[in-house]
């Protein structure tokens, strides 16, 4: 486990379906999920390596979540393959449930319960024994800072404070895989970076992480490998700076929006995109577009900045607001 | 999608549920002991003395005799029913508790299953709260009553069966009310609980015998804790059964068709 790697230079090599490879710990071949006459998810294909924070990024709607759901082995697919810990969910359910963690997207603890006690009952549901899930409540309120919290209501908490209880219910079992499902939904960002704190660690404890995020600064900096999502297809799958270099270049210079500049760079044929009430240039060297653009279109406003995450998600999946 | 008929595949992981939902009331066992306690002790009252003392006899019994068995069947129907309506349809869509129970080894069935259970304990619990009620006031005969245990679990397990079939296609919390009001209010007054079923039309006996399962549970109940004992007793235990075990096995299924998609 590279744990100590740096973000940007993923531990597994970039990856794909493609016979030859270690089989993965979790893996889907044209998978589909159906709802009436509505394909969720559209016949998808990933492999998920032991030991890596794969994310799944896409707009609502997307079938991110019915994605995980089949994971989770709480949704049954329509058709395809699906395989996790080299298990069928049709067929061993309980089996594969019980080296899994889940964190929901919705927040489902128990309200009847305390801190201490929504861990401590959810582990009996594992068949740990009460002695070991005593501790193991404890020692999981301590890893996410919850110690002082013990014997307080769920109720009472923040609501960082219960994502972070979630995040230490799924792991009461030990889980070999942790999927998360909107991990940091609704955090400030004090409370986002501590959940990223606690889920490189566990990363770094050779933990398997797949998780969806609506923040893409989130699966930028969490994920070693992600597929970008839409309409149940995969549309892109990779680390995070292939993905950026592939579609996005290396820098984007962003100018404000007038129909001069517009006749300027068709004149110039530098390809362009619109967004909102600016003009966006994606370039390798923004320099050089810079003086460009400085000397022959007189723009009002010019700022130049690196290529991220987000702009590769826009690129593919559109500017239209989804519901 | 499996037939409403088969029989769920359903694991010892159900007591879990069971159990949750045991601590939960234990820890709060001051405000669930009072109610039984309470309602023993008003029907007495209210009904057995006071509209007792007009009604001399019923069947040859005091009125407030008659009436003890139908205290002890009206509490073993409202204890499951609501529980395993607005109590566990609360849980499932308010606390998404089923949820949070099924990302575990624990299937959707054992989770019904286990709430189920728990529905028929709770009627257990009234019952043996309220049997040294009424054998303090004299109007059951004992050891013969503490049959009502075992019966209360039976019966209890029944109406949690039918409770979560309601449970399983109701819109909403606010829907729960038209079987409240349109199924158990009526069989809770016309199941010979207050007067006896002969009082009837023929036709009315045969449709509460038919339809209303608590007639069935008042039956068994009232032999119980009259010491009369009948081998017709055997049919309605027979009848019980069998609408609890078609009951409960359509409430998984129907549950699972709910929460499973």
């Amino acid at each position: 486990m590279s744990g100590a790697s740096s973000r940007h230079e993923p531990a597994t090599p970039p990856a794909d379906s493609s016979p030859g490879r270690t089989p993965g710990i979790i893996q889907a071949k044209d998978l589909h999920k159906t709802f009436g006459s509505m394909a969720a998810v559209d016949g998808i294909a990933f492999s998920v390596q032991k030991g890596e924070v794969f994310g799944f990024l896409g707009p609502n709607g997307a079938g991110k979540t019915t994605t995980m759901k089949m994971i989770a082995c709480v949704s049954p697919r329509t058709s395809g393959s699906l395989t996790v810990l080299g298990m069928d969910p049709k067929k061993e359910p309980a089996a594969i449930k019980a080296r899994l963690g889940v964190v929901p997207q919705e927040t489902n603890l128990d309200p009847d319960f305390t801190c201490f006690g929504n861990l401590f009952t959810y582990a009996r549901y594992f068949d740990i024994p009460d002695r070991v899930a005593a501790q193991k409540a404890g020692e999981l309120l301590e890893f996410v800072q919850l110690t002082e919290k013990r014997d307080v209501p769920v109720e009472k908490l923040s609501g960082g404070m219960k994502r972070r209880l979630i995040l230490a219910r799924a792991l009461v079992n030990n889980p070999e895989i942790l999927i998360l499902d909107e991990p940091t939904i609704g955090l400030d960002p004090q409370a986002r970076h501590l959940m990223w704190e606690k889920l490189r660690a566990l990363r770094a404890q050779g933990n398997t992480i797949v998780l969806t995020t609506h923040y893409l600064d989130e699966a930028a900096r969490l994920c070693d490998r992600l597929v970008i999502m839409d309409n149940g297809k995969i549309l892109v799958e990779g680390s995070p700076a292939d993905l950026v270099r592939e579609h996005a270049g290396q820098e984007i210079v962003e100018v404000g929006m007038s129909d001069d500049v517009i006749e300027c760079l068709q004149d110039l044929k530098v390809p362009y995109e619109l967004a909102g009430d600016m003009i966006q240039i994606a370039t390798g060297s923004s320099r050089d577009i810079v003086r460009v653009l400085l000397d022959r279109c007189k723009p009002e406003k010019v700022i130049t900045r690196p290529a991220t995450l987000e702009d590769v998600f826009l690129k593919l999946t559109g500017r239209k607001l989804r519901e | 999608m499996t037939g409403m008929f088969s029989i769920p595949p359903i694991s010892r992981r159900a007591i879990k549920v069971w159990h949750r939902n045991l601590v939960v009331f234990a820890r709060t066992w001051h405000v669930n002991f009072f109610p039984p306690l309470v309602e023993a002790l008003l029907y007495l009252f209210a009904i057995g003395m006071g509209i007792g003392s007009y009604i001399h006899e019923v069947e040859g019994q005091p009125y407030v005799t008659f009436i003890a068995p139908a205290i002890l069947t009206i509490a073993v129907m409202n204890s499951a029913f609501f529980e395993c309506t607005y109590g566990s349809y609360v849980r499932m869509y308010y606390q998404k508790a089923f949820d949070a129970m099924i990302a575990t080894p624990l299937s959707i069935e054992d989770v019904i299953a286990g709430e189920l259970l728990w529905g028929a304990t709770r009627s257990v619990i009234y019952v043996l709260i309220m049997l040294p009620v009424l054998a303090a006031f004299g109007v059951i005969s004992l050891p013969l009553a503490l049959l009502a245990i075992p019966l209360a679990f039976l019966g209890g397990l029944m109406f949690a069966g039918i409770a979560m079939c309601f449970t399983a296609v109701t819109p909403g919390i606010d829907t729960l009310n038209y079987p409240a009001f349109l199924f158990i209010t009526p069989m809770t007054l016309f199941s010979g609980t207050f007067f006896p079923l002969t009082i009837l039309p023929v036709a009315l006996q045969y449709l509460a015998l038919a339809l209303l399962p608590l007639t069935h549970l008042v039956a068994v109940m009232r032999m119980l804790t009259q010491a009369a004992v009948t081998p017709v007793a055997i049919l309605h235990l027979a009848w019980i059964t069998a609408v609890t075990v078609l009951c409960c096995i359509v409430a998984i299924n129907l549950m699972r068709r709910r929460l499973i998609v």
